[in-house]
């Protein structure tokens, strides 16, 4: 089979497209190139999606976790401290079996005529469940980064919004919420790359890949499995996930030039990379 | 375990569960709580001797040495732990047969790699197929104690070298000018006062490798996530003590022994921050020496 022909059989076999059985024997490098590369779209899938939901879910979080009323900081409060303080692996094991005991459980119900209990089993796919899981924690690790952004705008912005009397959402939309931003940037593209890395230990934590549909660590896997030779297929999910956080950084210091366009040049701050590891 | 507990059926309520509790398999469970602890105690020292090569590495002026730490530093860096996790734990395996294979085979002319398969001789299979369970295990715990070493040894690395860069330039110099060599300086100046600097990216480090450890699981040894699915899984009538599928349970209990550890580690983080700071020149430093 000519490369050609295994890139149409198999660039889009993570999403069920395409030829149905996994290269078995006489594995070629282009087999193992196409397929670990189709199985990265979930983990794009995954990441744009969580970051782009916890994004929301994370300002909200660090508001509440900066207001007075212990009614809504505390919960706040719970919430960071519960996802960041267990391990990821862990809390999707965690979700999956509360997911998989919840049509047990028994929750259906009808409204307007519309059954809603089947809506539970899709919980059970990684496609709705793992996003789910990694949406929360990302939200989690953001709103404490949108947290300490929060704490450190500098007085003088939020004493000259009071002197041209902005209050409540005028105030937060045109001076607390961009600035915020602008302060928490570098360390939130750290995070968009730890999530994106997150996103490998999904199909290894309880969620089974349907039909061998997988991530790119999924198909490395397989592949390290089926030729019991580690050293072509984890170089080449190491080399994609390399090129990502790359993508990954020229995405967001796109976004960080243009948060810090009002600044002299001298005061702009650079992304300084600093990676971490799993959660 | 104990008397009353041989015949399980005929149990009830509280007694049920206190049996249930501790029979065989859960003693196992609660003594691989040790095995993740024994983990955490081997890896973080060897880790943190491996950051210490690298960091040392990178600072050298010999250039193929430091390109060779900067390498390494960066690379574990870039790309997902999990990825390492499972590579290395073949990569190290094979390594090793392939090397004892070289050693004590020396006759042997088939290639190692044939088609699939990676085939040595008998005596460089490691630990050799006559070995008892227990060597395979403590085996297959170095492997997972030295890929995780490598792996947060790079993290150490980085941490450290951005510490032994902190230390002001001009303590460095004073040791200097009072004719301590480069080595001196380096041991009786900079490691010690590298150590306040190290602290807050050590920490965050300790809480990363304790949130990392139930990855063990996927290396094939049997830790706390092995035991609660085994253990948590339904059991029909044919075990001793038959009941539904509780894994979430056993779930919930590995997340709230996280929880607690890591809120632990915070607690002893900021003792220890708050100690080291005392009459160092930081801001730290200098609000405690006002308070007092």
């Amino acid at each position: 089979m000519s490369c050609w022909e295994t890139f149409s059989a198999y660039a889009f076999r993570s999403l069920g497209i395409g030829e149905r059985l996994l290269p078995k024997a006489d594995i070629t490098l282009c087999e193992q190139v196409v397929l670990i590369g189709s199985g990265l779209i979930w983990n794009i899938y995954f990441a744009a999606f969580a970051l782009l939901l916890g994004f929301f879910l994370a300002t909200a979080l660090a508001v509440a976790k900066d207001t007075p009323s212990p009614w809504v900081r505390k919960p706040a409060e719970w919430f960071i401290f519960l996802f960041r303080g267990s391990p990821l692996f862990i809390q999707f094991f965690l979700a999956y079996e509360a997911f998989v005991l919840l049509p047990k459980a028994g929750i259906e119900f009808t409204l307007f005529g519309i059954e809603f209990g089947a809506t539970t089993r899709w919980l059970t796919r990684a496609w709705l469940g793992a996003t789910i899981v990694l949406f929360l924690n990302t939200a989690a690790y953001t709103g404490e980064i949108f947290y300490g952004a929060l704490r450190s705008i500098p007085k003088g912005d939020l004493e000259a919004a009071d002197a041209y009397g902005l209050t409540g959402w005028h105030k937060f939309r045109r001076v607390v919420w961009p600035t915020m931003l602008r302060l928490a940037w570098p360390a939130y593209t750290n995070e968009a790359i730890f999530l994106f890395h997150a996103t490998t230990l999904v199909f290894f934590s309880g969620f089974p890949a349907w039909k061998q549909m997988g991530d790119a660590l999924y198909y490395a896997n397989y592949f390290a499995d089926a030729t019991f030779n580690p050293f072509i297929p984890y170089p080449i999910v190491a080399g994609f996930f390399v090129c990502m956080t790359l993508v990954i950084i020229s995405l967001f210091g796109a976004i960080n030039k243009r948060l810090n366009r009002h600044l002299p040049q001298a005061r702009r701050r650079k992304i300084a990379l600093r990676l971490n590891l799993i959660r | 375990m104990f008397a009353s507990c041989a015949d399980p059926s005929s149990l009830e309520g509280l007694a049920w569960l206190a049996c249930y509790l501790t029979n065989g398999k859960h003693l196992l469970f609660y003594g691989s709580f040790g095995t993740v602890l024994l983990l955490l105690a081997v890896t973080a020292p060897v880790s943190l001797a491996f950051g210490f090569a690298g960091a040392m590495a990178s600072r050298s002026r010999f250039l193929p040495l430091a390109w060779a730490g900067k390498i390494y530093t960066s690379v574990v860096r870039g790309v997902p732990d999990i990825v390492f996790f499972l590579f290395f734990v073949i990569a190290l395996d094979q390594g090793i047969e392939w090397l004892r294979h070289q050693a004590l085979c020396p006759g042997w002319t088939e290639p190692v790699r044939q088609g699939s398969d990676f085939i040595v001789c008998p005596e460089a299979k490691m630990p050799l197929s006559t070995a008892p369970q227990t060597v395979h295990e403590i085996y297959n715990f170095s492997l997972a104690v030295v890929t995780f070493a490598i792996v947060f040894g790079a993290f150490a690395a980085n941490v450290l070298y951005g510490a032994m860069n902190a230390v002001p330039r001009a303590q460095l110099e004073t040791a200097h000018a009072y004719g301590m060599n480069d080595r001196q300086t380096f041991w009786r100046i900079l490691v010690p006062q590298m150590w306040v600097y190290a602290l807050p990216g050590l920490g965050n480090l300790w809480m990363i490798l304790i949130k990392a450890t139930p990855l063990l699981f996927l290396l094939g040894v049997r830790d706390i996530v092995y035991w609660a699915r085994e253990l948590g899984g339904s059991k029909t009538a044919i075990y001793a003590y038959p009941h539904p599928d509780w894994r979430l349970y056993y779930f919930l209990f590995l997340l709230v022994f996280y929880l607690a550890f890591t809120r632990v580690s915070e607690i002893v983080f900021e003792r220890l921050s708050r100690k080291l700071s005392h009459g160092q020149a930081t801001a730290a430093g200098e609000a405690q020496r006002r308070q007092a």
